[in-house]
């Protein structure tokens, strides 16, 4: 657990970054700091590894006071991500990540061994080793970033919009896998971002603070979304709130119809026997998964890939309600299509029958 | 001081002198480098040459260059061509790669846009190119101008009247005071070409002058 | 030019106390001396500067100033002022050398000072963030990273001094100054030559020996993407020419 205790922060033209902070972080969680520029979120997560210096208030991790212990080795036992990665480009990779091990005396060979060992945790091809930070894309780059933190095997870490600088499909891929190291690691991690979409996908707990460094709700992602404690905390998580609280209910109950299917290649008699009057049919792919709709009346010649509608979004059996919702709004037929785990076909919800679930369920969108 | 005061006029001809030295080659080597620049610019192939080229030229001493000048130029070793033609080619050394740096720093959607508008080559690289990489290229010009003011007064060791030969009559006669007076003028020709150049920079780039909205 | 190649090709304007290979010997000497002195001053002190951001204007100043100071009147200076104080050939070597190394330092200061500067912010944030202390943020990571810089300061150092060494010849040093000096005292166009052209292709070399030097010492990750003409980037940073 890190604590923060009534922290401080004044720089010495009078700004307050941040105003009396308290807070509990909890061990083996993903907690975010989120909010607009200015409301000090850098600031607290650089006072943890004491980048920073608190002016009056204390940080604790395991009850032992920050300030009591010795910097350096403070900021070894602590992983820290930047945003500009902060690789040292004089350095190759393998080099650069097994920086911090060899700062605590490992000897090169473990060093360099464990090094190895983190570019494949992180999704890195271990030919990458012997190059140079300047030659690897950004994303690549903060995945160096984060396998150099987890070298030494901390078990707090800390990072600072380590995915805001790479392209949305490239972050998107990247808070993905992020999640699955936690799952994986276990670590007491400290995220900081101004996406607040970011921090309700990855957080287990989100603290969103004001300008002026304090604190304005710390919440579960779905209490967040369910519960604004304020007009500013409203107003910071835009738009379609109650939609994208969906995202957190599952959806056990959702009553699932089965839906005739074709597969890709059937003739149009094939579609128009199996649609039995039905506007739009389902067609699946040789592996038995859902590939698209087609109408069959406009059908000439057996189905092609080509001429599938593939505007209907996937939900998964035991998803969310936000999924559901979407598969069953996005298919043109207006039939939502719920996958196994495996991505083979389970059946069709329709909106209706969500909807029904969400009129039934908590209240509150409460986890 | 009194020295000074006694030597007016000649210190007021040498410096004119001085200045013409100075100047003619950067005006000469500014005309050069542009075109220089803009090739290696444009040809990847010309780049490496042209600056490797030039950069050995510039690695040359000065005093050693004025003396093979004759060599080429079928030159008098006393001819103040020499020190011109020399400082012509330390001053295309340095500002080709600068006029090559400079057009580089025009951002790309700038000359997109002018392209799109139906701006054609020639005149976007007057109207475009060639105004936004003033500040660029004047920074290499400073550089030249003032460096120039310093070398040509070795030029005095063969003979060529500037103000470097205050430096050399001081020193043959061991006497400290025109070597100071030499030394101050040069400083203060160099002062004034500065200034000139970030006069003139000020005034082809207005648009450097106002402050962006608050 | 025929009496440029008749001097060179006679044997003993090579050999002996005033031969090529005596002066080239001298004018080497010099000029490592010198360089020697203002590395050790510029360095540490530029690395200082970079590192503490403190005095970072004095060195622009310094840099800009000393450029427009005619080296010819410093030198002819310091030997009239300074020469009658010391006996001996010290009374014209002393003073040379000394000018030399005020020359050499603003380049290799700018040099040192440019390159712990140019350190990407984020790379310093990082090496601190792992728990590096001061001294080896700065020997692990500031000095490896301005290493580019730092050479080019050398460099142009390097080449100021086997400049500047030249025209100390007329203050009665060694060196291959010497030719070109005596030279035009005897009227002797030829010695002049040969000599102008030795001084040429011994700076040339010079150039070559540090973007060699550079090219080994210098981490392959520093290089820019695409640019294999950094080894030449010498006179651009911080160019001095005498």
């Amino acid at each position: 657990m890190i604590t923060f205790t009534e922290v401080k922060k004044v720089y010495p033209g009078g700004t307050t970054a941040v105003g009396g902070l308290s807070l509990d972080i909890p061990t083996g969680q993903i907690t975010v700091l989120v909010g607009p520029s200015g409301c000090g979120k850098t600031t607290s997560l650089r006072m943890i590894n004491r980048m920073i210096e608190p002016s009056s208030g204390r940080v604790a991790i395991d009850g032992r006071d920050t300030a009591t212990l010795e910097v350096n080795e403070l900021r070894r036992s602590i992983g820290y991500v930047i945003q500009s990665g902060g690789l040292f480009p004089h350095q190759s990779i393998l080099d650069n990540i097994a920086t911090v091990p060899l700062l605590l005396g490992w000897g090169r060979a473990k060093a360099r061994a464990r090094a190895q060992e983190l570019l494949e945790l992180v999704g890195l091809d271990a030919a990458l080793a012997k190059r140079y930070p300047s030659q690897l894309s950004g994303g690549q780059q903060q995945r160096v970033g984060v396998a150099r933190a987890l070298a030494a095997d901390p078990p707090v870490m800390l990072l600072d919009e380590p995915f805001s600088a790479v392209d949305p499909v490239v972050r998107a891929q990247l808070q993905d896998e992020f999640l699955r190291l936690q799952a994986e690691l276990g670590k007491t991690i400290v995220f900081v971002t101004h996406d607040i979409d970011e921090a309700i996908k990855l957080a287990d707990l989100v603290a969103v603070l004001r300008v002026g460094g304090t604190l304005a709700q710390f919440d579960a992602p779905a209490r967040l979304l369910a519960d604004p404690a304020d007009d500013f905390v409203a107003d910071f998580l835009g738009r379609d709130r109650g939609y994208r609280a969906l995202g957190f209910v599952a959806a056990p109950g959702l009553p699932i119809s089965a839906e005739p299917t074709v597969p890709l290649g059937a003739t149009p008699a094939e579609a128009k026997q199996a649609a039995g009057g039905a506007d739009w049919l389902l067609v699946l792919d040789a592996a038995g998964a859902p590939a698209g709709w087609v109408e069959p009346v406009r059908l000439q010649a057996p189905i092609t890939a080509a001429e599938l509608h593939r505007g209907g979004t996937l939900a998964r059996v035991g998803g969310s309600l936000r999924a559901a919702l979407d598969a069953a709004l996005s298919a043109p037929s207006r039939r939502g299509v719920i996958t196994d785990d495996a991505g083979g076909l389970v059946g069709t919800v329709r909106a209706q029958d969500v909807l029904v679930e969400i009129e039934r369920g908590p209240k509150t969108g409460a986890p | 001081m009194n020295w000074f005061l006694g030597h007016l006029d000649e210190v007021g001809s040498l410096m004119a002198t001085h200045a013409v030295l100075a100047s003619a080659p950067l005006l000469a080597g500014l005309l050069l480098a542009i075109p220089l620049g803009w090739l290696a610019r444009r040809y990847r192939v010309l780049r490496t040459p042209l600056i490797v080229g030039t950069g050995l030229l510039y690695t040359i001493p000065s005093l050693a260059l004025f003396i093979l000048m004759p060599l080429v130029l079928g030159t008098g070793i006393l001819d103040p061509l020499n020190v011109v033609v020399a400082l012509t080619v330390y001053t295309v050394a340095l500002l080709v790669r600068t006029v090559s740096d400079g057009l580089a720093s025009v951002p790309e959607d700038v000359l997109q846009a002018a392209s799109a508008m139906g701006i054609g080559r020639v005149s976007r690289f007057f109207k475009v190119e060639l105004p936004l990489a003033v500040p660029v290229i004047s920074a290499g010009l400073r550089v030249a101008a003032v460096s120039n003011v310093s070398i040509v007064s070795v030029a005095a060791l063969l003979g060529i009247a500037q103000l470097g030969s205050l430096f050399t009559d001081g020193f043959a006669r061991n006497y400290l005071d025109p070597i100071v007076v030499g030394i101050l003028a040069c400083i203060a020709l160099a002062l004034v070409f500065d200034l000139l150049i970030v006069a003139l920079t000020k005034v082809a780039t207005p648009w450097l002058r106002v402050g962006s909205p608050a | 030019m025929n009496l440029l190649w008749e001097w060179l090709a006679d044997p003993n304007n090579w050999s002996g106390p005033e031969g090529v290979w005596t002066r080239l010997v001298e004018h080497l000497s010099y000029s490592l001396v010198t360089l020697v002195i203002a590395a050790l001053v510029g360095i540490p002190l530029g690395l200082w500067i970079g590192h503490t951001g403190r005095g970072r204007l004095t060195v622009v100043n310094l840099v800009n100033g000393m450029r427009s100071v005619p080296t010819l009147g410093l030198l002819f200076v310091a030997v009239l002022v300074v020469g009658p104080l010391l006996a001996g050939d010290v009374a014209f070597l002393g003073p040379a050398i000394f000018v030399l190394v005020i020359l050499a330092i603003p380049p290799i200061l700018a040099g040192a000072y440019a390159g712990v500067e140019g350190v990407d912010p984020g790379v310093r944030d990082g090496a601190r963030g792992m728990g590096m202390g001061e001294l080896q943020v700065l020997t692990k990571v500031e000095i490896p990273v301005a290493l580019p810089l730092i050479f080019s300061g050398l460099r142009s150092a390097a080449l100021q001094v086997v400049a500047t060494a030249t025209i100390a010849a007329s203050v009665s040093v060694g060196g291959l100054g010497r030719f070109l000096i005596d030279g035009q005292a005897y009227r002797d166009y030829g010695e002049m030559a040969a000599g102008a052209l030795l001084v040429a292709l011994l700076a040339v070399c010079v150039d070559l020996v540090f973007a060699a030097v550079q090219r080994l010492v210098v981490s392959p990750g520093l290089a820019a993407p695409n640019d294999s003409l950094r080894w030449r980037a010498a006179p651009q940073s911080v160019p001095t020419t005498t």
